[in-house]
């Protein structure tokens, strides 16, 4: 339905993107997992005829952004990155200018919002200004579905969205997933990749690694403690100025770290940090999570 | 279709939300003709003299007597001494004084002259100058009707001056037109640039990219509303005008709107030019207020006349669009001319019009680089 070859775009001197390639199925949750600054909005908008790319080809299911952008402007639903719609007008009148927009009625494609829409409806003579987070982002992905997108392109949807909203958000994206629709999202937040059915992390412009999420997690074979002790701030200095750590970094309340060997025991770093006073120590194995992940990819970088 | 006028509507509910933007439409105009017509007059009346008359005869009695009954006088003081001169000017008590010599009576009689000083405060040049100007042509028109009857003089031209057009010089005249022009300016092209720049910076502008809308129904969306207010605005200002201020229309009416309505268009797209290159709303609004603003109420002749400019801003003049409009307004109002006199300037403003549409188009992008 996306596909991505060899991408590359900059701005005079920074190189947003650089040769990216992937392919999204229909149907497919695919996700942009990456920090601030790795690319992911310029990439968005290259794909959604926004932007026009120094070299390498893209196709929205099938038609190719520079060429074809009327229709791909035609059969996408985009949800930029910042609240998009207008502050100054009410929720129902939002939808009725998208809906009309797009050639279309809220009538005729009621069914497709329906879940979603239905939550913000007792709002609906609210100027879209006043709503709360979570509300604006529902009514945002109302109006990128209004006229029933084959595609969805969504720019870090959840961010500055409160837990409870973000995961209501994406049980949505699921649904929509089930009616069909292929859907493209970027997030900071390393959680919400296990969600996606195929992500790939991006770091500075390139991505690190494409895969499913169980997939990433799996083959990530090298060997993560988790460390805690009374004084934090002491201890990661202390954990990082060891001879056998390869990286340590603060993860919860935790610290995650990685010896520069395979066989580096949990019983080493212990001893090391006991001999370094540090009280109320614990150390054991855990399993990898994408961010760990991510963050062994980043280093290798 | 419908998507045009579902833009339409947006753009309606956005005009009538916005509190700034109904002041500046609707309430900005009443009060800048009100201002310039009523409180900023320049016309004198009543200005306020002294005399230091010194020999009290009943020829300088006479002459006093009729500067004050012109209507453009009042006594603001008898002076006593010469000295008391400089005191009434520094205190601002009196714009001009009025110096008779002494025996000024029989002076005049014996050797057919006698010396007037008009004494005026020049900190204000343009009003020292008037009052002079009104002071000795009623000193003169005395002189010569009451002394002069049973003198002969050889040869004598009697200039006789008629201020046509506007018999009265009345500066409202000056000034309907000129705030005409710049409301229209003000209106069309600020409102404009803001309202597409303020999509911009909103982020808006995105989503409308993103959408199957064309360009040109994006423009012609944000455009419509603003030429529908600005005629509106055109018309109030000719009604308050001719109604409260007796400016009078006496060429054809009709033609007049034309020329203003071709004149909303020139600045509309102007508006949607300046929209192109500012990325936010604060720099639509600094180069239309800058750029249009200043030069317009400046340059245009509204204020000042062009032919008293040095070169290089008289030619500048030239490319100021409100210079051209407030031709044709005062030919239409005033003089009542027609299309063959002001088909010059109306061909400029069409010209400006298409080149700035030209532009706009060459500018406007479809994408968000």
């Amino acid at each position: 339905m996306i596909n991505v070859q060899h991408i590359s775009k900059s701005y005079k001197e920074i190189q947003a993107v650089s040769d990216i390639s992937f392919e999204v199925k229909k149907g497919e949750i695919f996700g942009l997992i990456g920090p601030d600054g790795a690319g992911k909005t310029t990439l968005m908008r290259i794909l959604m005829t926004l932007l026009i790319q120094d070299e390498g080809q893209a196709t929205m299911g099938g038609f190719d952004v520079i060429k074809d952008y009327k229709k791909i402007r035609k059969m996408v639903g985009y949800m930029p990155g910042r609240f998009s719609l207008y502050q100054d007008l009410t929720v129902e009148e939002n939808l009725n200018f998208f809906a009309t927009v797009f050639q279309t009625t809220v009538e005729e494609n009621y069914e497709l919002i329906k879940d979603i829409y239905i939550q913000i409806e007792p709002f609906k003579k609210r100027l879209a200004g006043k709503l709360s987070g979570g509300m604006k982002q529902k009514l945002a992905l109302s109006c990128a579905l209004i006229h029933k997108p084959e595609i969805l392109v969504l720019d870090e949807p959840t961010t500055g969205v409160d837990a409870v909203s973000r995961k209501e958000f994406w049980d949505m994206l699921k649904k929509l997933q089930a009616k069909g629709i292929t859907i493209l999202v970027s997030t900071p937040y390393m959680d919400e990749a296990n969600l996606c059915n195929r992500v790939a992390l991006m770091q500075k412009g390139k991505v690190l690694n494409i895969d499913t999420p169980q997939k990433l997690v799996e083959n990530y074979t090298r060997k993560l403690y988790a460390i805690r002790a009374n004084d934090m701030h002491q201890l990661i200095q202390d954990i990082r100025a060891y001879e056998k750590t390869d990286y340590a970094y603060a993860f919860g309340q935790y610290l995650h770290v990685t010896g520069n060997e395979d066989d580096v025991e949990a019983t080493e770093f212990e001893s090391y940090l006991i001999q370094k006073n540090h009280t109320k120590l614990e150390v054991f194995d855990i399993h990898p999570t994408i961010e760990d992940v991510f963050m062994d990819r980043m280093g290798e970088q | 279709m419908k998507q045009f006028i579902g833009f339409l509507r947006k753009e309606f509910l956005h005009i009538f939300r916005d509190p700034r933007t109904m002041i500046i439409i609707f309430g900005l105009p009443i009060v800048q003709l009100l201002l310039f017509g009523k409180v900023i007059n320049s016309d004198l009346q009543d200005s306020r003299i002294a005399i230091l008359d010194q020999s009290h005869d009943n020829t300088t009695q006479q002459i006093t007597a009729k500067l004050l009954s012109s209507g453009y006088f009042l006594m603001g003081k008898e002076l006593l001494a010469s000295d008391d001169v400089e005191d009434v000017f520094r205190s601002g008590q009196v714009k001009m004084v009025v110096t008779f010599g002494p025996d000024f009576e029989k002076t005049l009689e014996r050797e057919g002259k006698a010396d007037v000083q008009l004494l005026a405060d020049a900190s204000d040049p343009n009003t020292a100058r008037i009052l002079t100007n009104y002071a000795s042509g009623i000193i003169n028109d005395y002189v010569r009707k009451e002394k002069m009857q049973n003198v002969q003089l050889p040869n004598q031209i009697n200039t006789e001056v008629r201020m046509l057009y506007n018999e009265s010089l009345k500066s409202v005249y000056m000034f309907v037109p000129g705030i005409m022009a710049m409301i229209l300016m003000l209106i069309s092209a600020m409102m404009t640039s803001i309202s597409i720049s303020k999509e911009k910076e909103l982020g808006t502008m995105e989503v409308l990219l993103a959408s199957p809308l064309k360009p040109i129904q994006i423009v012609l969306g944000k455009v419509t509303p603003y030429l529908l207010l600005s005629f509106i605005n055109a018309l109030t200002i000719m009604l308050i005008g001719y109604f409260v201020f007796g400016v009078p229309i006496k060429g054809s009416f009709v033609f007049l709107m034309t020329e203003s309505f071709l004149f909303i268009l020139m600045a509309l797209s102007l508006g949607i030019l300046i929209s192109t290159i500012a990325p936010n709303q604060m720099v639509a609004m600094f180069i239309s207020l800058l750029a249009l603003m200043l030069p317009t109420i400046l340059l245009s002749g509204f204020m000042f006349p062009i032919e008293n400019m040095p070169l290089p801003l008289r030619i500048f003049s030239n490319i100021m669009p409100p210079r051209w409009f407030i031709v044709i307004l005062k030919n239409i109002m005033l003089k009542g001319t027609g299309i063959t006199y002001v088909w010059k300037e109306t061909l400029i403003l069409m010209s400006m019009t298409f080149l700035f549409i030209a532009l706009s188009i060459k500018n406007f992008k479809i994408r968000l680089e």
